[in-house]
């Protein structure tokens, strides 16, 4: 902003249009969010911008900030799940998983094999689902309005699949220390398989739809590149990450549940811009079904819960447990003074980090790149505020 | 203008009745059209669409959505300039219809056949833009600015393709009259013989001048939140927006099919037994499915894209497509 030069506001309106570039011109702050469209809930940048061009961008967070922190805190080592999977609500038994890992690990549990299989089914069946919103999504944000329509048509598929296991849609809370809550109902290997062999049958029509699509190269390509150096330097981490040639998953450098039994590639981009974090996305989903598939031909029998104390007391000590979250590491740091629940939890969620980086690629852009940019970013509000 | 006037008085009364109602029967087309684009849309991605208003497959859809906008609070927020904003409506309902009184519906089902017809539609077309800046001025809001700029500069990119590819047409024909248009395409439309390409050209220009995605830049939701209109609620929104948009893709779909599909001549002679009008009721309505066609199929462009797009693109293959035109016309082969 700043003030006017004196020379400018004395001269003549007509001196200023005609001088040699003297016109002045000044930057505009737009406050988008936290209620806009393309802030999925309530994200709030800060924009400054020169016509169309951003010239600084400042994520603003916090309008969706409940405390999981402290709240857990006040729960016992059973309840924290179900409190846990409201943070990133589109991936609610990745959010559970790793938070009963770091239980077991400290109380040193066997998890049945069974338990195991149907963990890793159940995470990648979530970690679909989302995906398949995040690719609706951003067809939506760039203007097409159909993909979205084809997104949730497969997504209803693995929904009911998971509702079938679960009976929840969102919030499932059914990840439990030492297994599962419940042993998966008749009738659930065949919608599932069902529903990821639809997915990867259509997998190609959403390529052709959008990746296939001059328009869409042209909105994504080459928009929003992430160095991988500023990428790790901001804990990017999941599809962003891997967008930008970094092939890192926990699934991979750091097997947990039983990830090393299964035969998969983690899909890695070159450029990091906008296509290839889609691109990302949609291969992932095939990944994903992959790994399904395999888990349901070899799916073990035997209990889906193990020997777990009635009252659960953890030893005292601490952990970090991690997990690859659809949207990338998530983190619990776990701390016990030996009582029936937490001393303190630290979470460390994937789209709190990821969007810290988001002023840095923002900056120079166009305001309708801010939305390509922001689309591809595949961040949760509730995950970033926790 | 006086020709204009003294051209409806001197016909009978049935026929100026005839030629109001094609006034009147804008907003009732508007609905209809907002319905089939809705259905349209909704099994282009695998839905029903509207099912419950109405008894037949939700046919009274879009009448519900205007009876609604009319019970909705009209707000007009303080900080708004009051009269041109309260004037937006106007302007652009009225850019939008002024189409209309040139375009034949058949040979004698004409408003006025002005000797500069083509000339008229193309600029009373461009008259909504004003509406949609005036809007982005006078709402007070920055996206709505936003909203405003984009549209002005659109109209830069494709004002020009839009008129270059009608003088082609204009140039076939020997004719600025969209009657003596229409008549000169006695034997084929001129979409297949000469102008295809010219076709294809208007239809995109057409696209960008209804703000239609790809080119809806200026109405864009995710974006600036639609744009120019972010501010109107209620019957200025349902008008400004929503029954200009659907007027004006009308009128240049009308356009498109009089100048490039044959208007209200048979497509094949002999079925010349059926009534003009309902030969452009069917061309219309085919220009109209292919802009609901591709505004459903593909994401929407950037603005600095469309310039590109129109400058690198339209406009030099419009100036070849008259280059063409001409030669074939010394040639005599039009």
């Amino acid at each position: 902003m700043g003030t006017v030069p004196d020379d400018l506001t004395r001269a003549p309106i007509k001196a200023r249009l005609s001088g040699a570039g003297v016109l002045h011109t000044e930057e505009m702050v737009l406050n988008v969010g936290p209620q806009h469209p393309a802030t999925h809930g309530v994200l709030r940048v800060l924009v400054s911008v020169d016509g169309e061009r951003i010239v600084e961008a400042e994520p603003v967070i916090g309008y969706m900030h409940r405390g999981h922190e402290k709240l857990v805190e006040q729960r016992d080592f059973r309840q924290i799940t179900n409190l846990l999977s409201r943070m990133d609500w589109l991936s609610g038994i990745n959010n559970e998983i790793p938070a009963s890992m770091a239980v077991e690990r400290m109380l040193e549990l066997e998890v049945p094999r069974r338990a195991q299989y149907l963990r890793v089914i159940l995470a990648e069946l979530n970690r679909i689902a989302n995906h398949l919103m995040f690719t609706g999504s951003f067809g939506l944000e760039l203007g097409a309005t159909t993909p979205v329509m084809y997104a949730f048509r497969e997504r209803e598929l693995i929904q009911e699949a998971l509702e079938l296991v679960t009976g929840g849609r969102m919030h499932f809370g059914f990840i439990r220390p030492g297994g599962l809550k419940e042993d998966i109902p008749r009738g659930f290997v065949e919608l599932a398989r069902r529903g990821v062999r639809q997915l990867v049958q259509k997998i190609p029509d959403y390529e052709n739809l959008l990746m296939g699509n001059e328009i869409f190269k042209q909105r994504t390509v080459g928009v929003g590149v992430l160095d991988p150096a500023l990428a790790l330097d901001h804990g990017v981490s999941g599809p962003i990450l891997r967008a930008c040639g970094i092939p890192h998953d926990i699934r991979k450098v750091d097997p947990y549940l039983v990830y090393d039994e299964f035969d998969f590639e983690v899909p890695v981009g070159q450029q990091g811009d906008s296509f290839d974090r889609f691109w990302v996305l949609i291969q992932e989903m095939r990944t994903s079904a992959r790994i399904v598939e395999q888990a349901l031909d070899g799916l073990p029998a035997g209990s889906h819960i193990g020997a777990v104390p009635k009252r659960l007391t953890l030893p005292e000590g601490q952990i970090y447990c991690h997990a690859e979250n659809p949207l990338g590491e998530l983190g619990y740091y776990l701390v016990s003074d030996g009582g029936a629940r937490p001393y303190r939890m630290k979470i460390r969620t994937p789209s709190f980090s990821n969007i810290s980086v988001a002023a840095h690629m923002l900056r120079g852009a166009f305001v309708p790149d801010m939305i390509a940019i922001l689309g591809s970013m595949f961040f949760v509000v509730g995950d970033i505020d926790r | 203008m006086l020709d204009t006037v003294h051209h409806i008085f001197a016909n009978s009364v049935v026929l100026l009745a005839a030629r109001l109602t094609v006034l009147l029967l804008l907003l009732p087309a508007t609905l209809v059209v907002g319905w089939v684009e809705l259905k349209v849309m909704a099994h282009m991605q695998h839905r029903l669409g509207p099912m419950y208003a109405g008894a037949y497959h939700g046919w009274a859809q879009t009448l519900a959505d205007g009876l609604k906008f009319i019970q909705k609070e009209d707000i007009i927020p303080t900080a708004t300039d009051r009269a041109v904003f309260t004037m937006v409506p106007f302007i652009t309902m009225l850019g939008a219809s002024l189409t209309f009184v040139v375009i034949p519906f058949s040979r004698r089902w004409v408003i006025a056949d002005l000797d500069v017809g083509l000339f008229y539609a193309l600029a009373a077309s461009s008259i909504g833009v004003i509406g949609v800046l005036v809007a982005g001025w006078a709402s007070a809001n920055k996206y709505s600015l936003m909203g405003g700029l984009r549209a002005a500069a659109q109209l830069i990119a494709y004002e020009l393709p839009l008129v270059l590819a009608a003088v082609a047409v204009a140039m076939q024909a020997g004719s600025l009259s969209l009657v003596s248009i229409v008549e000169a395409q006695h034997a084929l439309p001129f979409g297949l013989w000469a102008q295809p390409v010219g076709f294809l050209i208007f239809l995109a220009a057409a696209t960008a001048e209804v703000t239609r995605t790809p080119f809806d830049m200026p109405v864009a939701e995710a974006e600036i939140i639609t744009g120019a209109f972010t501010e109107y609620s209620a019957m200025k929104f349902a008008f400004g927006l929503f029954a200009a948009e659907y007027i004006a893709m009308i009128g240049m779909s009308a356009l498109a099919a009089t100048l490039f599909l044959g208007g209200y001549k048979p497509v094949v002679p002999v079925l010349g037994f059926v009534p003009g009008i309902v030969w452009f009721v069917l061309k219309t309505g085919v220009v109209i499915f292919l802009l609901i066609w591709i505004r459903w199929t593909f994401p929407r462009l950037r603005e600095d894209q469309l310039q590109k797009l129109a400058w690198k693109v339209l406009i030099p293959l419009s100036l070849a497509n008259i280059f063409v035109t001409g030669a074939l016309k010394l040639a005599h082969w039009i």
